[in-house]
């Protein structure tokens, strides 16, 4: 008895150790992959900053780090840059929810009526196709120069593929999932939601996540064509005065904040998507 | 069986899949009649339209020519009065295991606190009690098609049709589960019937079973089972005198009629 007990223990113990040194080994890995990224990134803006002092690179140009934060301060303290994050963030956010909610809304119609889809196919293809920024005169002309022409454009290039990413995995969920709710004489809008939107979420979500770096795309593009405020307008600014500071601090600060939007995404997508395999 | 009762009669019925390249004959003037309480087994080589003919029945599909009856009344769609079991538990991934059973009773507007209590009783006497609020992906094999069977058993059915239930499981957990499936319906006086491949199974849990043929799909023979082995529960039924015999011929009608998987 007293033998047996001791061989248990002995294994559990050798179990523990195991289980042990392979937490260790991936806490390892982690902080070693997260060390080289942090000292790439030291690197790379001490490296920067030592090219535009010692004049390697052109300073007009490129600038350095420490002239680049120096302006970000500066506009931090005078109060003048939130203006122009908040505006930009707000189409951004305004232009990414829009779009996904319209694209997916567009895929249930397609999902509806089958001969509409079919109708609508080469149409959507084309569409899909075309640099829609192109179309970012006609919506300054059509809603005049400021935030519903940015937001328009930014629609105009989210819309389409969010409706045809979503309209996909619509048609890919499993038939035999429809058959359970057809043989207990569900009709198709209840097929509808107690399967296939379900069925798709990680799809939808996964498209949020898209849409976040497209609705970028667009409300810069937006901005460089019309606004009187927002990051696209002060690279637009910067570029015109030749401020190249200017130009590279705004993308620093959009670069923060489309991460910050995109974890965000990731976050919620974690929070929806929980307890799914 | 005295005083039986036609719950399911099938009259003339012909299926014509057609496609932009043909149009093929599946099924060609089958008739069939299962009793009140009976169980029937159809076997027979693939493409000899036994799912086809399921989803007739079940209401999911319309024949081409013919008519079913159920209760002497013809089916027009899907109806609570007929459950289904497909070849896999297909139970939604994103609804807990309740969520999941009760479903069908969501779809015929039948949830109420009474059948809701029910069906956690029926998770419970398939020694599914505790794995309410758990998801599909945590329940093995086994059990996931014992909570589809739940699901389909919740909305109170008379009438059970079974599309190779057990195919995708091991062996020793079909075992358990046909005798499981067999003693439920039989303890409720359900009416069954299973399409398999497997013919020790359809002999073991079934009181006739129906041999089809192929291209196109009819009845090819009717074995009815003797007493002994219907009263024994599947796993037993396997040993009992009678059944090799019974296997063989099985096997010999369904070897003429094409079975086996050659000529495609």
């Amino acid at each position: 008895m007293n033998q047996t007990n001791q061989k248990q223990e002995m294994r559990d113990d050798w179990m523990r150790q195991l289980h042990q040194s392979h937490i260790q080994q991936v806490a390892k890995w982690r902080h070693k992959v997260l060390a080289v990224q942090l000292s790439m990134l030291v690197f790379m803006f001490l490296l920067w900053e030592l090219a535009g002092r010692l004049r390697w690179i052109d300073v007009l140009l490129f600038s350095y780090p420490s002239k680049i934060f120096n302006q970000i301060w500066k506009d931090i303290v005078s109060g003048e840059l939130w203006a122009h994050v908040g505006v930009t963030v707000g189409e951004t956010a305004v232009g990414f929810l829009l779009g996904t909610l319209v694209g997916t809304l567009l895929a249930v119609l397609i999902w509806w009526s089958p001969f509409l889809s079919k109708v609508l196919d080469p149409y959507m293809v084309v569409f899909n196709s075309m640099p829609k920024v192109a179309l970012g005169p006609i919506f300054i002309v059509m809603f005049g120069a400021g935030f519903t022409a940015i937001v328009m454009t930014t629609l105009s290039i989210t819309v389409i593929i969010t409706t045809l990413v979503v309209y996909n995995s619509f048609n890919e969920v499993d038939q035999n999932y429809i058959k359970v709710i057809r043989t207990f004489g569900g009709d198709r809008s209840e097929i509808f939601s107690k399967v296939v939107l379900p069925a798709s979420f990680p799809a939808i979500v996964s498209t949020l996540k898209v849409n976040v770096g497209m609705a970028w795309v667009g409300v810069i593009v937006g901005e460089f064509l019309v606004a009187k405020q927002g990051l696209g307008y002060l690279i637009i600014y910067g570029f015109q005065v030749f401020n190249f500071t200017l130009v590279l601090s705004s993308l620093l600060i959009i670069a923060a904040v489309a991460t910050a939007m995109y974890q965000l995404v990731v976050y919620v997508e974690r929070k929806l998507l929980a307890g799914r395999r | 069986m005295p005083e039986s009762e036609t719950v399911i009669r099938l009259e003339g019925i012909s299926q014509v899949y057609v496609s932009e390249r043909e149009a093929s004959l599946v099924i060609e003037n089958l008739n069939l009649q299962v009793e009140q309480g009976e169980f029937v087994s159809l076997v027979g080589p693939s493409g000899c339209g036994k799912t086809t003919l399921l989803s007739i029945i079940a209401g999911l599909l319309t024949p081409t020519a013919g008519e079913v009856k159920v209760k002497g009344k013809r089916i027009e769609g899907p109806s609570a009065q007929i459950g289904y079991m497909l070849q896999q538990d297909y139970l939604f991934p994103w609804r807990t295991i309740l969520d999941n059973v009760l479903i069908g009773l969501e779809l015929t507007g039948s949830l109420n606190e009474e059948s809701r209590g029910r069906t956690r009783e029926l998770l419970a006497g398939m020694g599914l009690a505790g794995t309410e609020a758990q998801y599909p992906s945590e329940l093995s094999g086994g059990m996931r098609q014992r909570v589809a069977l739940v699901r389909t058993l919740a909305t109170d059915p008379g009438i059970l049709l079974l599309d190779e239930p057990f195919s995708a499981l091991d062996y020793q957990t079909k075992l358990q589960l046909e005798d499981l499936v067999s003693d439920t319906l039989k303890k409720s006086g359900k009416t069954s019937v299973l399409v398999t491949h497997d013919l020790s199974e359809a002999i073991a849990v079934s009181d006739r079973v129906i041999v089809l043929d192929r291209n196109p799909g009819r009845i090819r023979k009717e074995f009815i089972i003797p007493e002994d082995l219907r009263n024994a529960q599947p796993f037993h039924a396997r040993e009992q005198p009678g059944f090799n015999e019974l296997f063989q011929a099985l096997w010999s009608e369904l070897d003429q009629s094409g079975g086996g998987e050659k000529n495609g």
